[in-house]
């Protein structure tokens, strides 16, 4: 990793270890970050239905790229198949909720199962890494597709299924600012129980498991539990996030599940940068409105040239790709890393270092 | 049991099969001498089928010479690949270069689809006669072409790596980089003659595929089915990567017959090489004839 000049704020000396693993470094952190939340909880007041939309859209990305970063930049693993995992969560959810279960108890149901599903698909894990895992997981997806395709008592086959419509206490969660509520709800758990993770035991031996495998095993670290522990707690926010958009859409079809939304969230983690919690979420903002920017931008230039026109779809495709290349090769460490830099600029003006 | 169709989908395999093993042969290559997976291989075989594709069809040049400019634009399109994109990843975590690559074929795709179209569209004849007869079995002259090229591509290969001074250097470098360089091997040369040697042979395949079937997109399905046969044949040796194309291909149309004739599941063909996949890698990960990776501390 680059050296990153990261100045301590004044008066924080982290004085007891309870200080080092503290959530938040300072107090202004912790605030910033609850003002934060309370400024997107005011959004459905004065926020139009585009932006809404939108925000509840890059939320539940948020939560599958989080999901992934912890299989990923955590741990080390790559994962060609987080896509498969999320739609498996929307499938479940819509069963469960078909089957009678509440929608809200559906969706935590749902990522159970998800996980289940993923702790399995992990068990290659166990043994590969890299570049062998990689085409393990790509196996899984392949095969996660073709069973929605066949199992049609599960998923509806490829009439895809309906997922019903949330309620809590008779109240109908049927509208974006109501269901904005529910995802900004699931944004949050997630994200604290992620920033948690990273502070306690488990978090550690993760991290350890990635920077140095065998070291980590030598220090007692169970290799295999660790590696299905992660890939199970990726697939449990992947089928949590899948279960948000299939509610949110109100219709599940497998069509949606490709080998392209796994590389999309592979993307969103990349450009965010890797094991980073906040980058997760700025990954996802970046991915979702990169091909809606380049769409406006494709449809000024389609006004000097007329043949781009018919192209803005590929345009957007290509975008995603080209962004992809772009940030591996000029920014590796992704967006959140241009934000610390800017931060330290700031603080160390007029010094650079 | 259905004798006629085995006996076609045993011809088809292996036909298949050796075309599998050709881009996985690719694959390898790239793989051995520069530790670069390239998920871009059915991209890059696309790329070939259309190039000829267009310069027959709108340039109006006839089949030897559309081929030769093929081959001449492959190589430096695979130049270019390495020199611009790989070339400053050198060094990095192999996710960042499985990413990369990952781009590339996310940008090919769309630029294809842009430039070619969704439609799959067929060569002009090229041979006269449309099937010969051997032994009682009708074989399109097509398919027998495709057969033969893949086999005089292999014989290349042999002899390329064994015999000439280029071979060599690309063997000693993927054996040991810093012992090559040592000894006076341009490894910046070798990488990018691995590119441009993978691109070729990729634009090769996508040619004969052309010929055998059409031009399409899709085509680039292959790139995916790679991954078994690689994972078969194990990741760094360029034998077993012809060894598990075949299997694969022997594979998927056994698995076709399979449940065409007995399971009725539907959709084996698609999803059997995964399954297999999976129990290599769970089995034997260094595939039949790679070398396992042992980790010393």
């Amino acid at each position: 990793m680059a050296h990153v000049p990261n100045p301590r704020p004044a008066g924080d000396f982290r004085t007891s270890y309870a200080a080092d693993t503290a959530l938040f470094r300072t107090r202004l952190e912790g605030r910033l970050t609850l003002l934060l939340v309370l400024a997107a909880l005011s959004v459905p007041l004065w926020g139009s239905n585009y932006l809404l939309s939108q925000m509840i859209l890059i939320g539940i990305y948020a939560i599958a790229a989080l999901g992934l970063n912890v299989l990923t930049g955590m741990t080390g693993q790559i994962s060609l198949g987080h896509g498969a995992f999320f739609g498996f969560g929307a499938f479940a959810s819509a069963y469960f909720s078909s089957k009678g279960i509440p929608v809200l108890i559906a969706m935590p149901l749902a990522g159970l199962l998800t996980t289940a599903v993923g702790m399995i698909f992990g068990i290659p894990a166990a043994r590969l890494k890299g570049l062998y895992l990689a085409i393990a997981t790509l196996a899984s997806q392949f095969i996660l597709q073709d069973f929605f395709a066949r199992a049609a008592w599960f998923t509806g086959g490829s009439y895809g299924s309906l997922a019903e419509t949330a309620s809590l206490f008779g109240l109908m969660i049927n509208n974006d600012a109501r269901y904005f509520y529910l995802v900004l709800f699931w944004v949050v758990v997630s994200f604290l129980m992620v920033s948690n993770l990273a502070r306690t035991r488990d978090g550690r031996a993760l991290v350890a498991v990635r920077d140095h495998y065998l070291s980590a095993e030598m220090m007692g670290i169970n290799l295999t539990r660790y590696r299905i522990m992660s890939f199970g707690i990726s697939s449990f926010f992947a089928g949590i996030a899948g279960a948000l958009y299939g509610h949110y859409l109100g219709f599940v079809s497998a069509e949606g599940f490709t080998i392209l939304l796994s590389i999309e969230f592979l993307a969103m983690i990349i450009i965010g940068g890797l094991g980073s919690v906040s980058g997760s979420l700025l990954g996802a903002a970046f991915i979702l409105l990169l091909p809606q920017v380049m769409e406006v931008f494709a449809g000024t230039l389609a006004g000097i040239f007329p043949s781009i026109a018919q192209g803005s779809a590929y345009i957007k495709q290509m975008s995603v790709g080209a962004a992809i290349i772009l940030f591996l090769v000029l920014e590796p460490e992704g967006l959140i890393h241009r934000w610390r830099l800017m931060r330290a600029s700031w603080k160390l003006f007029p010094f650079s270092h | 049991m259905n004798i006629e169709l085995f006996v076609q989908l045993l011809v088809n395999g292996v036909i298949v099969g050796m075309l599998y093993g050709v881009v996985a042969m690719c694959f390898v290559l790239i793989y051995k001498s520069t530790q670069v997976v390239n998920f871009a291989q059915g991209e890059f075989v696309v790329l070939g089928a259309w190039v000829c594709l267009s310069m027959v069809i709108n340039m109006g040049l006839p089949f030897w010479a559309a081929f030769i400019f093929t081959l001449v634009f492959m190589m430096a399109f695979g130049v270019l690949v390495q020199v611009v994109l790989l070339r400053p990843l050198v060094g990095e975590p192999i996710i960042s270069i499985i990413m990369a690559t990952i781009g590339l074929s996310i940008f090919m795709q769309a630029l294809m689809n842009w430039i070619w179209g969704n439609n799959a569209v067929r060569f002009p004849d090229v041979f006269a006669s449309g099937s010969v007869s051997i032994g009682g079995l009708n074989v399109e002259t097509a398919y027998l072409m495709s057969l033969v090229l893949s086999l005089i591509v292999m014989a290349l290969f042999f002899w390329f790596f064994r015999f000439s001074r280029w071979g060599l250097a690309m063997r000693a470098t993927a054996y040991n980089q810093q012992v090559a360089q040592s000894l006076g091997v341009s490894v910046g040369q070798v990488f990018a003659m691995a590119w441009a040697i993978s691109a070729i042979v990729s634009g090769i395949a996508g040619v004969v595929i052309g010929l055998v079937s059409a031009v399409s997109n899709s085509l680039a399905i292959i790139g995916i089915k790679v991954f078994p046969a690689v994972i078969v044949g194990g990741l760094d040796s360029i034998v077993g990567a012809i060894v598990g194309g075949l299997t694969i291909g022997l594979l998927e149309n056994m698995a076709e017959f399979a449940d065409g004739q007995y399971l009725h599941w539907g959709n084996m063909y698609q999803v059997a090489p995964f399954y297999v996949l999976i129990v290599i890698l769970m089995i034997r990960p260094y595939g039949l004839f790679g070398t396992p990776d042992i980790e010393r501390v």
